[in-house]
């Protein structure tokens, strides 16, 4: 809740909002202590005073009423309609979009094209209908309002709901003996409820607004009673000779709809978990570096990746999600990085092209060569020209990485398109060209397809496509097998292993599969709460690991042919990479462990290519 | 005895009526299958996306009301009964244990709804179930005031398994249950789940893509293509000794350290489509053993060993 508080106050506007609407909102409230006159009393001798006469503040209106007086009345029956005609249009609207969107099909259907026919009427028009068959008078404008209002809730929260209804916990829910309405009550609602508050906050402003407007029509309150539409409607007549009647009750209107408007706003970005988690700061075009030290000279590799460290700086907490990492590839070579999730293995990735979202992403030490060249260092144009041209990605989800928009061939063109200028046949022909080099079946006729159409398979076939699309030198491939079934994943693999002999590509590989490394990459490294443990050729790591971790996390994989048994499993969690213990980041879960594990820097030792960052490694590493 | 027995069990999803023209035939998620599950055995159910793994589960557990067939449990039939008389029988414990969490509940509101409404149980009773259940998957008491979004997906998955347990079911539908975990932790709960087994005397549903958990947890495995069982046997040798030349492909796809990289298929096949069924053998399409009959007619499971059943015209002889 302060955090909530908190938010919406950082919000300038929202804050003049409350402001300006607590104001008012106090004043209407403290009304039966004010030495007020009666709004209703008749003086005719006194009209048209003019504001700060004697006895009348702001003045009275045609029948010598007190201004003031029928203002603060006014207000507080506007601001009561208002908000009662909310509560009702929300209720109503959220229980018919919560029901709808609950039980789907057919129910769902009649319900919502009876909302529609509502909508389908303009809202005035519908409200003038609602009250000329009830009959002018405040409660019937605000059955009207209320009732022209319902559409828009139904239709918002049934959307929701119908999101909601399909998640697991929903059939759990069912599982645990809820019925319907107990379901809808408890685990539906409270997860609804946001998006109630959200929706009201934004149109009680608007419903205030409606019904003053009805008022002013003469179909709202009855004289004598005030209210802020009737009040204007009252004073049209006298608009020119005494301005005051019309401009009074107007600048109420004006501040309370402005005020909950601004307050409406700011809770809703507040509410939001979407615009809460950053989407209203937009992300850089590319990672931030604030590199301190010394950057660490050139080597003679395609692709190294020196001394990386990457963080994330989140309020005052800093999450070392990659810390002091060296990796490095030559043409034709795959290297394997494998590593449990949080484990830095896709930062590690992303920061090469810096392709890591800044905010709250920070570069803060090291370099990233390509040939020699500082990337890190390097101009948003520089590294745009060679991302995708030079250094190429396969994501884990190609669903989520193409556009469902697009035709595969379009997006592929587009591809080619950005680095280089052939013609729209030209592209057309490359990418087919691609598509059967990724052995895609029925090339010609799957370039007219949408990424919806193809299966998982195909899918990562045009990821990979697109990779190849500019002929780059380095491939880095973020787990591209993990979403594929397993028959799919032997042909990926396949195809990615003969595109690397044939083109002489480098591939860094990143992957929790060990099976996949040894099958695939010559050399692995093996990363743990954001720093390399253990690296070295494949075969030695898998057959010879000398970092417990390694060695415990091989023995955890189950493999085919081993029959029923118990499995070996690690102890505990990794840690959290925002709190790291001092010294072997794995010393809590190692059973080895020491008091020499828990102090001090624990360095990555060993003769090149082999490597191991502990103490008591499992295998002598020479 | 046969925990759960499931005869003709099938699930055709109706198309939506075009405008014109005549009713399109539907799709067949799961095609008429029979099996049983002895009590306190594991079945392992392996398949690759789209084969019909999930439609079974739900079935099973009542959450999805199948087209014909019917299942059993303990004896007794189980048709048309609502989820709650489901719910003291069979349970579920689904594949993304934070999704299936309510977000806006504590723990302890999750573990105590199954009890209250199932057994109706009063809050002393509640306390002391949930302590001893929360004490048999290795949670620590303290968490059961705190929301699911604080939970790692290995202990969100072990309240998942404790959510279950509270039914005190019979039989335990696991639909991926470690495939959203790291290496690390999927261990655990795997060894958890089978002490839970023994402890409770349970019966396991273990529905996976994941050949060598599945080997590694199972007493028998059934393999899944195209909505049918293709075939059932002893997780010992289903995958040493299949019979099938769809089990030899999946146990050959997976990759194991110290196999050379070969692709077991390179013509790029898919699935089969669904909206348009090949008449015959559904894998005859991707089957290296097709002849004219696969094509033609659709293969029965039949007998091929003591335990092994296989529905193919052409099985692989050992």
């Amino acid at each position: 809740m302060s955090a909530f508080l908190r938010l919406l106050f950082r919000n300038r506007l929202a804050a003049l909002g409350a402001v300006v609407l607590g104001a008012i909102l106090l004043l209407v409230l403290a009304i039966p202590l004010l030495p007020l006159p009666d709004p209703d009393v008749i003086a005719t001798a006194d009209r048209f005073q003019p504001p700060f006469s004697e006895g009348h503040l702001l003045g009275t209106d045609h029948l010598g009423r007190d201004l003031l007086s029928r203002l603060l009345y006014g207000t507080r029956l506007s601001l009561a309609v208002g908000v009662v005609a909310a509560l009702i249009a929300a209720s109503i609207g959220s229980a018919i979009g919560i029901i709808a969107g609950y039980f789907g099909g057919r129910i769902d259907n009649i319900i919502m094209r009876g909302v529609d026919m509502l909508m389908a009427f303009p809202y005035i028009l519908l409200a003038l209908a609602i009250v000329a068959a009830l009959g002018p008078g405040l409660l019937n404008a605000l059955i009207a309002v209320a009732a022209v209002n319902i559409p828009f809730f139904a239709r918002n929260i049934r959307g929701i709901t119908a999101g909601l209804a399909q998640r697991e916990f929903i059939d759990a829910a069912r599982l645990a003996g809820l019925g319907h309405t107990r379901i809808i009550l408890q685990e539906l609602f409270p997860n609804v409820l946001p998006v109630i508050v959200i929706a009201m906050s934004t149109t009680v402003g608007w419903m205030i607004l409606e019904t003053a407007g009805l008022s002013f029509l003469g179909l709202g309150s009855q004289p004598p009673q005030a209210d802020l539409g009737s009040m204007l409607g009252e004073a049209r007549a006298a608009l020119i000779s005494a301005p005051h009647t019309s401009f009074v009750p107007g600048v109420m209107i004006f501040l309370i709809v402005m005020s909950v408007n601004l307050l409406g706003d700011g809770i809703r970005d507040a509410l939001d978990p979407r615009l809460k988690s950053g989407a209203l700061s937009r992300p850089l075009p590319m990672t931030q570096v604030r590199r301190r030290g010394d950057v660490p000279p050139a080597t003679d590799d395609l692709l190294a990746i020196q001394h990386l460290e990457t963080q994330f700086h989140v309020g005052k907490r800093i999450y070392r999600a990659v810390n002091r990492v060296s990796l490095a590839v030559k043409p034709g070579e795959c290297l394997g990085v494998i590593g449990e999730s949080g484990s830095g293995k896709s930062v590690t990735a992303l920061s090469v092209m810096g392709l890591v979202s800044s905010p709250p992403g920070v570069i803060t030490g090291g370099a990233v060569r390509l040939e020699g060249e500082d990337l890190l260092g390097a101009k948003y144009e520089t590294l745009r020209a060679k991302r995708g041209e030079k250094v190429a990605y396969i994501f884990q989800d190609p669903l989520a990485t193409l556009h469902p928009l697009y035709k595969v061939g379009h997006q592929l063109a587009e591809a080619i398109q950005v680095h280089h200028k052939p013609s729209d046949r030209e592209a057309r022909a490359r990418a087919l060209d691609l598509l059967k080099s990724v052995r895609m079946p029925n090339a010609e006729s799957r370039l007219d397809n949408y990424p919806h159409e193809m299966s998982g398979g195909m899918r990562q076939r045009v990821g990979i496509a697109m990779a190849l699309a500019n002929d780059p030198e380095v491939i880095i491939a973020d787990e591209p097998t993990t979403a594929l079934d397993v028959t799919v994943q032997a042909q990926i693999l396949a195809l990615l292993d003969d595109l690397r002999r044939e083109r002489g590509l480098a591939i860094v590989f990143i992957t929790h599969d060990f099976g996949v490394v040894a099958q695939l990459c010559d050399s692995v490294a093996v990363m743990y709460a954001g720093r390399i443990v253990e690296q070295g050729p494949t075969d030695t790591v898998l057959n010879a690991p000398a970092h417990p971790y390694t060695k415990r996390l091989i023995a955890c994989v189950p493999e085919l042919g081993g029959g029923q048994r118990e499995l070996a499993a690690i102890p505990g969690l990794p840690p959290v990479v925002d709190n790291l213990p001092e010294g072997c980041a794995f010393a809590p879960r190692c059973d080895k462990a020491r008091d020499e594990c828990r102090r001090g820097d624990i360095p990555l030792d060993g003769q090149a290519p082999r490597a191991v960052r502990c103490l008591f490694p499992e295998e002598p590493v020479t | 005895m046969t925990a759960l027995a499931v005869t003709d069990l099938s699930k055709t999803f109706p198309l939506p009526r075009r405008l014109f023209g005549p009713a399109r035939p539907g799709v067949r998620a799961v095609r008429p299958m029979s099996f049983t599950v002895e009590s306190g055995e594991t079945l392992g159910i392996v398949g690759e996306s789209g084969c019909g793994k999930s439609t079974l589960a739900r079935m099973l557990v009542g959450l999805l009301d199948p087209t014909t067939g019917h299942i059993e449990i303990a004896g007794k039939a189980l048709d048309n009964a609502d989820p709650a008389v489901f719910g003291r029988l069979i349970q579920y414990v689904f594949q993304d244990p934070i999704s299936s969490l309510n977000p806006r509940k504590t723990i302890r509101q999750i573990m105590e709804t199954p009890l209250k409404r199932l057994y109706g149980m009063e809050k002393a009773e509640r306390t002391a179930r949930i302590a001893e259940i929360f004490d048999s998957v290795n949670l620590r008491e303290e968490f059961l005031d705190r929301y699911p979004h604080e939970f790692s997906g290995g202990q969100a998955q072990r309240i998942g398994i404790a959510r279950a347990l509270a039914a005190s079911p019979r039989i335990i539908v696991l639909d991926e249950p470690v495939s959203a975990l790291d290496v690390s932790v999927q261990a655990q709960v795997l060894n958890l789940m089978a002490r839970l087994r023994d402890e409770f005397d349970l019966t396991y549903l273990f529905i996976s893509h994941d050949l060598a958990v599945v080997e590694a947890v199972s007493d028998r495995v059934v393999v899944l293509y195209f909505g049918a069982v293709v075939e059932i046997g002893n997780a010992k040798t289903i995958f040493s000794a299949p019979k099938h030349p769809y089990t030899k492909l999946l146990a050959d796809s997976a990759p194991v350290v110290g196999r050379p990289l070969t692709a077991p298929e390179q013509k790029g096949s898919e699935l089969p489509d669904p909206l348009n069924p090949p008449p015959g053998c559904a894998f005859a399409g991707r089957c290296p053993r097709a002849t004219q009959i696969c094509r033609a007619e659709d293969p029965a499971l039949r007998q091929m060993q003591e335990d092994q059943f296989a529905a193919c015209h052409h099985p692989i002889e050992s």
